[in-house]
C-alpha cells in the first residue's frame, strides 16, 4: 500500500524511553505508520510490544520522547488522542455480567453514536456472534470473547485501531475471522497498529514490520525489505523463500550477543 | 468538566446497577450479617442487657444499620477491584469520555446497594418489633444522615478497590470498620464500660452516629450530638475523598 509522500504518518513515535523501576524496556522506540497502513509490531515475550501500546492509548506514560497519534500528542492532547483511537488490549477488556449484546450497546453510548442497539445487532452478526448475543459474557469461550472485544472497538470507526496480539489464544478458524477483520479495516482506510508474536500473522497483515527488540525498533520495513536482510547464502539451499521466522531468529539471534542494547547496522529503510 | 459527564456517568451507574440485580446474593450477603447480629443480640443477649428503653431492638437498629452499611462497602470495593483487575477500567479510560466517571459509576452503585439493604433490614427489624413514631422530617433527617455515612465509607472502599492486588485485600479493609459499632454506644450504654474503653467510645465516630439516630427515631431533642455526627461524615468524607483521588491519579498516569 503507498502513501504519498507529503502526507504526515498517522502514528509517529520518536525516542520513546520507559522505564519499570530499574528494569529499562524502552530504550528509544522511534517507528511511524502511515495513513491507511497495517503496521505489525513484532517481538518476543516482555520485548515492551504492550508498553508502547499503552503509551499511544494514553495509558501509561512514558519517561522520555514524544508519541502523536492522528496529529495529537497523547501527553498534551490525551483528550484528542482518545477521539482518535480505540484499543482491544492484550486481554479481553468485557464485562463478564453483561451479555455480549449488552456489552456492545454499553460502549454504542459511551462512544454516543446513534440507534446503539442496531449497531450491537450489526456487529454481533459480523463477528458470528448473533447466536449467543443474549448471553452472559461469563458463558463465552476464548474466542468468542475475543471477538467480541474486537467488535466493541470498532464502534464508532475511529480512524485508527491498537490490536495487543489479537489472535493469541484463538482456535485457527477465529484467527482467520480476525485477520479478515484486520482487513476489511485497511481497506476502509483505517489505520491498524497490531502487536504479535506470530510472524505469519505479521507477514499475513502488516504493509508495514517494525521488530522491537532490547528497547529499540530494530528493524523496520516491509516483507521484501526484511527477507533482502538475510545473507543471500541461504538462498541456495532453500527452494522456498526464507520465511520471517528466519528473518527474525538471526536478527534477534545477532543482537543478544552483544547484549541487546547496542545499536545494529540493521536499521530502517526509510 | 467533560460535557458528557452526566451523560457517561448515568450509562455506567445503568451498567453496574445490571450487576446488581444480576447478583442479588451480594445484597443478601451483604445483609445476613447485620440481621444475625440483630437476632443474636435481641434473642440470646437481649435478656441480660439493661438499656434504659422497653425496646431493645429500637435501641440496637441504628448501630446495625451502620453494620451493614460496614459490610456493603466491602462489595464497592470489591466491584471496582474486579473492573481494575478484568481491564474494563483500562478499556474505559481509553475511550473518548469523561474519565471520571467511571468512578462516579462507582460510587453512586454504592449508594443504591446499600439503601437496599438498608430497607431489608429495616424491614426485618420491624417484623422483631421495632417501632418508631418519627414523623417525615425525621425520617429524612436519618436517611440523610446514613446516606453521608455511606459515602464516607465508599470513598475509603474506593482506594483499596483501586489498589488491592487480590480480591480478599480489597474488601478486607471493611472487618475493622464492622468492628468498630462494638465499642460504641450500639449495643450497651457507654457507661457500663471501664475508663480507656469508655472513652474511647464515647469519642469516636460510631457513638455519635447511632446516639443522633437514636434521637431521631425516638423523637429525642437531637442537641448538638446530630452535628458532632455530622462533622464525623463530612470529615471521613473528605480525608477518605482525597486519599482515593491520589490513588486514582496514581493508577490513571
Ligand atoms: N507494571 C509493570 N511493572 C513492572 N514491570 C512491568 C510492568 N509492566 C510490564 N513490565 C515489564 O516490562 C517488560 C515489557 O512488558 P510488556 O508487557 O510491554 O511486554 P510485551 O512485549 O507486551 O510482552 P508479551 O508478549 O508477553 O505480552 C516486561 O519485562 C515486563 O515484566
Ligand atoms: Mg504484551
Amino acid at each position: 500500500m503507498e502513501t504519498t509522500s507529503g502526507q504526515a504518518p498517522v502514528i509517529r513515535v520518536q525516542g520513546l524511553e520507559k522505564s519499570y523501576k530499574k528494569l529499562e524496556v524502552l530504550r528509544g522506540v522511534d517507528f511511524d505508520v502511515a495513513r491507511g497502513s497495517v503496521f505489525a509490531l513484532l517481538g518476543s515475550n516482555g520485548a515492551g510490544k504492550t508498553t508502547v501500546v499503552r503509551i499511544l492509548a494514553t495509558l501509561l506514560k512514558a519517561d522520555g520522547g514524544t508519541a502523536t497519534v492522528n496529529g495529537f500528542d497523547v501527553v498534551t492532547q490525551a483528550a484528542d488522542v482518545r477521539e482518535s483511537f480505540s484499543l482491544t488490549g492484550q486481554f479481553a477488556a468485557v464485562d463478564e455480567i453483561l451479555t455480549g449484546r449488552e456489552n456492545l450497546v454499553l460502549v454504542a453510548k459511551l462512544r454516543h453514536v446513534k440507534d446503539p442497539g442496531a449497531i450491537a445487532d450489526g456487529l454481533l452478526d459480523r463477528f458470528s456472534l448473533a447466536d449467543a448475543g443474549g448471553r452472559k459474557v461469563s458463558e463465552y469461550s476464548g474466542g468468542m470473547r475475543r471477538r467480541l472485544d474486537i467488535a466493541m472497538s470498532l464502534i464508532g470507526n475511529p480512524p485508527v485501531i491498537f490490536l495487543d496480539e489479537p489472535t493469541t489464544g484463538l482456535d485457527p478458524q477465529a484467527r482467520l475471522e480476525v485477520w479478515q477483520a484486520v482487513r476489511e479495516l485497511a481497506a476502509h482506510g483505517t489505520t491498524v497498529l497490531l502487536t504479535t508474536q506470530y510472524l505469519d500473522e505479521a507477514e499475513q497483515l502488516a504493509d508495514r514490520i517494525g521488530i522491537l527488540h532490547g528497547g529499540r525498533i530494530i528493524v523496520n520495513g516491509t516483507l521484501a525489505e526484511l527477507k533482502a536482510l538475510l545473507p543471500p547464502a541461504k538462498v541456495e539451499y532453500v527452494e522456498k523463500q526464507p520465511t520471517l521466522e528466519d528473518v527474525f531468529l538471526a536478527l534477534v539471534g545477532d543482537t543478544s550477543k552483544d547484549g541487546g542494547a547496542g545499536d545494529t547496522s540493521v536499521g530502517a529503510k526509510e | 468538566m467533560n460535557k458528557h459527564f452526566f451523560g457517561d456517568t448515568a450509562v455506567l451507574l445503568g451498567r453496574s446497577l445490571r450487576h446488581i440485580t444480576r447478583s442479588l446474593d451480594t445484597i443478601i450477603t451483604t445483609t445476613i450479617m447485620p440481621i444475625a447480629f440483630m437476632l443474636l443480640f435481641v434473642y440470646v443477649f437481649g435478656g441480660a442487657i439493661t438499656t434504659g428503653t422497653g425496646n431493645y431492638v429500637n435501641y440496637l437498629l441504628p448501630g446495625i444499620l451502620l453494620i451493614t452499611i460496614a459490610s456493603g462497602i466491602s462489595y464497592t470495593a470489591f466491584r471496582l477491584f474486579l473492573d481494575m483487575k478484568g481491564g474494563i477500567f483500562e478499556r474505559f479510560q481509553s475511550m473518548p469520555i469523561a474519565r471520571s466517571s467511571v468512578l462516579w459509576a462507582h460510587v453512586l452503585t454504592s449508594l443504591v446497594a446499600n439503601l437496599i439493604s438498608i430497607v431489608v433490614v429495616v424491614l426485618v427489624a420491624l417484623l422483631m418489633g421495632f417501632r418508631t413514631g418519627a414523623g417525615v422530617l425525621a425520617w429524612l433527617a436519618v436517611a440523610g444522615i446514613l446516606m453521608l455515612f455511606t459515602l464516607a465509607l465508599t470513598w475509603i472502599a474506593v482506594i483499596p478497590g483501586l489498589s488491592a492486588t487480590s480480591a480478599d485485600g480489597a474488601s478486607a479493609f471493611s472487618y475493622p470498620i464492622i468492628f468498630l459499632p462494638f465499642i460504641s454506644s450500639a449495643f450497651v450504654p457507654t457507661a457500663t464500660m471501664p475508663g480507656p474503653v469508655r472513652a474511647f467510645a464515647e469519642n469516636q465516630p460510631v457513638t455519635s452516629i447511632v446516639n443522633a439516630i437514636r434521637d431521631l427515631f425516638t423523637q429525642q431533642p437531637v442537641g448538638s450530638t446530630i452535628w458532632i455526627a455530622l462533622a464525623w461524615c463530612v470529615g471521613i468524607l473528605i480525608v477518605a475523598y482525597i486519599f482515593a483521588m491520589a490513588a486514582y491519579r496514581r493508577k490513571i498516569s
